[in-house]
């Protein structure tokens, strides 16, 4: 197969686009408020036809960024203020009416997750579970549905087999796979993947994740790929977001990032990969993330930070093109880095629930 | 506490609701302290009559006023209901607290025990007793027999919630801090297993009342200690539907009913305030 | 040759599953003979991935499951003839775990600081609640951490890393001579997992610990352990000196992990894809237990 990288056929139109994007969950527990800003001020684009991952540890809001992006949003979880546009929907995702908003899915919209036992009935056979993501999706008859459905597995290189196994007779890779072919059956232009690869072992890691570039280089989806392991985004992405405590500190692309990280997060993150071949010591940050009900003020990140001055204590800084498709928000960064305008009073007036 | 209590009758309206209800019941039966008569005694009063300035319930057949006759039905009821469930719910703690922790043979013999009294049809064996025992099928004996009835599914339940916590990894942690059996067992697992018997003593109650009422009904119980079973008893021995008088079927039902929804209410919400889940939340920003 | 730390002699454990009929039986841990020395403190690894009995082998090493067959010493004494509340608790003062999960290690209705005492108590001379609270700060301190700031918090208002030293800190406070460490870097975000794998590093030179550090993660563990063993399938299939394992592994198990292992360099996905023919290949090569490998359809 001839591979044609993503890079050289880059069409700059974007897919998918988000506007100073907050999502919070808010809770009440006998009297109890509590709100937790999981997703605050996002704004960011993927392109057609690449891969943007996003990183970040546990609890940093990339889990909540992802419902919010599929509108999987379900009460305690809220969309506080901002917009989701993508390019097959003529308004925001959430101007649509409930009813389109489910059918897009599948056909434009689809996802890759961490279990595929959440995905994959376990009563039901593989080509029932096709049957029934699928089928009404694309307005095939039964016949040409099956056909078609082999075809693809042909093409993922797949055995027409499995079609009649049950999830419980496949292995995790192969299962994982299954979802994959899934996901990419209708073709969509969009596919989120979150933690694909997390619950596999390594060496069907691999395989899998060349599957997955292999299968959206070939369908030229585009595609958000979410997982808290930096090696596999070095090896996946074309760009890279990365996120702290509910906001993206800094995006650019993979390559770029890893070569040049200017955000002091970033740098940490990449430093302390161990590899190898290689025994140097390497340090390790201190402290721990923020409690995302009671962030700290100014930049998240600043009570952990070796380069925060006063100013970091204060004021936000914002997401800032630094250098080409190079954006941080880090003011020891650049001193082009401003504070955010949309500090406090920003969340004041975000206070009216958008539909 | 007081607090725990404020915040669940402010926020939680079944709270709110199942605690008045049983208040208002509880007051009744407290009444029965006072009563001008004793519950046995009949022909006290005028007979038949409706509910009125002066007997406020009417009176029934056998010249007693339905009022304070209803005051002991409703203690002996409530009382009856308390002591199966708490004797059921210290032999389903045991057994299930034993059988899950232990495992192995234990578990194997308790848990058929456990099974053959699930399977057991209550009803006719209840029935059965009475008729084996006659006039000593006391309203305490019949306690003691439904609470030996009425452990299984509990114990069940805490045998399954014990064993999941035996194999989380705190339990190894305790068992390396050194911790012995029952020490892990009483303070690091009885806390998520009180709930559980908090909201089914509850639901044990409203069990046993129930089939009190029902073998009252048909006159398979001690009909001389008054019970709202036995008051309903007596209202068809003397076709008081028959006879118009209403008000003997009445009050007693409505006052059973009452009952049931009054424990059901407080059932579900404490069941929800004491969950280790909403309880973890709560504790999240406190 | 002095006593070794801990010995393990063919030692297999065997599971039956299904009921009465078709009773299967399943070889978790499998002849595995290997021996830990006691001159000096080491990190002993074991790599495997999900399904290579590396679990069973830590829980009969902290003697919570004994072997079917084979023996297990530890400074001599066989884990079998361990029987009765002392001999229990004399073992755990020498042989502590650290568990994959941290927050799965403590109790979340309970203070994490009971444990701390708990541990304490059940296994020093300390005899007053001030003697435990000296003892837990001391080993508290040797993680990075202090009293005051665990004092009275549940688990959930610490974070995954800070719970984990927690855990690291309640298992030196006995005083052992080695760690049984499952997974403990899995469930630990990336900019804390270094932290824990130094802090193995420090306790084995500075406190003298012997570790073992059960994982699949090979970079961390060229990074931090002084031998090695791999395992697949129940089965040990390469060991020695870490870093020579791991820089020229022999055997072709071995060398399909290490090709698995993702370079956190961006080389570009053309270099993934390129990598993964060569891994279908090593795949493909006629030693049967490779070949049997993965993906299949039983």
């Amino acid at each position: 197969m001839v591979h044609i990288p993503a890079s050289s056929v880059r069409d700059s139109s974007h897919v998918l686009e988000t506007h100073d994007l907050r999502a919070y969950y808010r809770m009440k527990y006998f009297g109890i408020d509590r709100e937790v800003r999981a997703v605050d001020g996002i704004s960011m684009h993927v392109r057609k036809n690449e891969i943007y991952g996003i990183a970040g540890e546990s609890s940093c809001g990339k889990t909540t960024f992802i419902k919010a992006i599929a509108a999987a949003i379900r009460p305690p979880l809220e969309i506080v203020a901002g917009h989701v546009k993508y390019s097959f929907i003529k308004d925001g995702l959430y101007e649509l009416p409930a009813a389109e908003r489910s059918a897009i899915r599948w056909r434009h919209l689809s996802y890759i997750l961490q279990g595929s036992m959440n995905v994959l009935n376990p009563v039901r056979r593989i080509h029932k579970t096709f049957e029934d993501f699928a089928f009404r999706h694309m307005h095939l008859g039964r016949a040409e549905f099956d056909l078609e459905v082999k075809r693809h597995l042909e093409r993922l290189r797949l055995p027409a087999e499995i079609l009649h196994a049950y999830p419980h007779e496949l292995s995790g890779g192969m299962r994982q796979r299954v979802c994959i072919a899934l996901a990419t059956l209708c073709k969509p232009e969009f596919i989120i993947a979150d933690e694909p690869t997390t619950a596999l072992d390594v060496v069907v890691q691999k395989d899998v994740l060349a599957m997955i570039r292999e299968t959206q280089t070939e369908f030229g989806s585009s595609m958000i790929f979410v997982t808290h392991d930096l090696t596999v985004h070095a090896n996946v992405t074309d760009r890279l977001g990365i996120m702290y405590a509910g906001r993206l500190v800094e995006e650019g692309r993979t390559a770029d990032v890893f070569s040049n990280p200017m955000h002091p997060y970033t740098a940490h993150l990449i430093a302390s990969l161990p590899k190898i071949g290689d025994t140097q010591p390497r340090s390790a940050l201190s402290g721990s993330p923020p409690n995302l009900a009671d962030p700290p003020k100014g930049c998240r990140f600043h009570p952990r930070c070796p380069l925060a001055m006063e100013i970091c204590r204060h004021e936000n800084p914002a997401l800032t093109m630094l250098a080409e498709d190079h954006r941080v928000a880090c003011f020891a960064a650049s001193t082009k880095v401003q504070p955010s305008k949309d500090g406090e009073q920003g969340e004041m007036k975000t206070l009216e629930v958008v539909r | 506490m007081i607090a725990v209590f404020r915040d669940l009758f402010r926020y939680n309206g079944e709270f709110a609701i199942g605690f008045m209800i049983m208040v208002i019941i509880l007051g009744i039966a407290a009444a029965s302290f006072f009563s001008p008569y004793e519950p046995i005694d009949s022909y006290l009063v005028a007979m038949d009559a409706p509910p009125s300035a002066e007997y406020v319930f009417g009176t029934n057949s056998r010249g007693q006023d339905i009022f304070w006759q209803l005051t002991f039905a409703i203690r002996n009821t409530l009382a009856f209901g308390f002591i199966v469930a708490l004797i059921s719910r210290i032999l389903s703690l045991a057994i299930g607290l034993v059988s899950g922790y232990v495992g192995g043979a234990v578990d194997r013999v308790l848990m058929s025990i456990n099974d053959t009294f699930i399977v057991i049809p209550l009803f006719p064996l209840l029935v059965l007793l009475y008729f084996v025992l006659r006039d000593d099928m006391t309203w305490f004996v019949l306690a003691l027999v439904m609470a030996g009835l009425g452990w299984a599914y509990d114990a069940r339940l805490i045998r399954s919630v014990m064993i999941s916590l035996r194999t989380r990894e705190f339990t190894n942690t305790s068992v390396f801090s050194g911790m012995s059996m029952p020490r892990i067992v009483t303070q690091e697992h009885l806390p998520y297993v009180l709930p559980i018997v908090f909201s089914t003593f509850m639901n044990n109650m409203n069990w046993s009342i129930g089939l009190e009422v029902t073998l009252a009904v048909l006159g398979f119980t001690d009909v001389d200690t008054p019970t709202i079973g036995g008051m309903i008893f007596w209202a068809n021995q003397h076709s008081a539907m028959v006879s118009g008088i209403w008000w003997w079927y009445f009050f007693p039902t409505l006052f059973v009913t009452l009952t049931f929804i009054g424990l059901f209410l407080l059932s579900i919400s404490m069941n929800e305030y004491i969950d280790p889940r909403s309880r973890l939340d709560r504790m999240g920003n406190s | 040759m002095t006593t070794p730390l801990l010995g393990l002699d063919k030692v297999s454990k065997l599971y039956k599953r299904g009921g009465l009929l078709g009773r299967e039986e399943f070889r978790a841990v499998d002849d595995v003979t290997f021996h830990i020395d006691n001159n000096e403190p080491q990190v002993f690894t074991i790599i495997g991935e999900s399904g290579s009995g590396k679990t069973t082998l830590a829980r009969m090493i902290l003697n919570m499951v004994r072997p079917t067959a084979g023996t297990i010493f530890f400074k001599g004494q066989d884990l079998a003839s361990i029987r009765g509340g002392g001999a229990r608790r004399r073992f755990m003062k020498e042989v502590q775990p650290i568990f994959q999960n941290p927050f799965e290690a403590f109790n979340p209705l309970k203070r994490v600081d009971r444990y701390l005492f708990m541990t304490a108590k059940n296994f020093t001379d300390a005899r007053s609640s001030a003697q435990h609270e000296a003892a837990a700060d001391a080993a508290l301190n040797k993680v990075g951490l202090s009293l005051g700031e665990v004092r009275g918090r549940f688990p959930h208002e610490l974070s995954g890393g800070q719970l984990q030293r927690v855990a690291i800190a309640r298992a030196l406070i006995p005083g052992p001579s080695m760690i049984v460490a499952d997974e403990p870097v899995s469930m630990v975000d990336a900019s804390l997992r270094m932290s824990i794998v130094n802090l193995f590093r420090t306790l084995r030179d500075d406190l003298k610990v012997s570790i073992i550090y059960i994982t699949h993660d090979l970079a961390t563990a060229y990074y931090v352990s002084d031998r090695i063993i791999i395992m697949r399938k129940g089965e040990v299939v390469e060991s020695g000196p870490a870093r020579t394992v791991l820089e020229n592994p022999q055997h072709s198990y071995s060398q399909l992990l290490k090709s698995a292992v993702l370079s956190p360099d961006p080389h570009g996905h053309g270099v993934l894809i390129g990598d993964s023919a060569a891994s279908q290949q090593a795949r493909a090569s006629p030693h049967p237990h490779v070949s049997s490998s993965e993906p299949q359809v039983r």
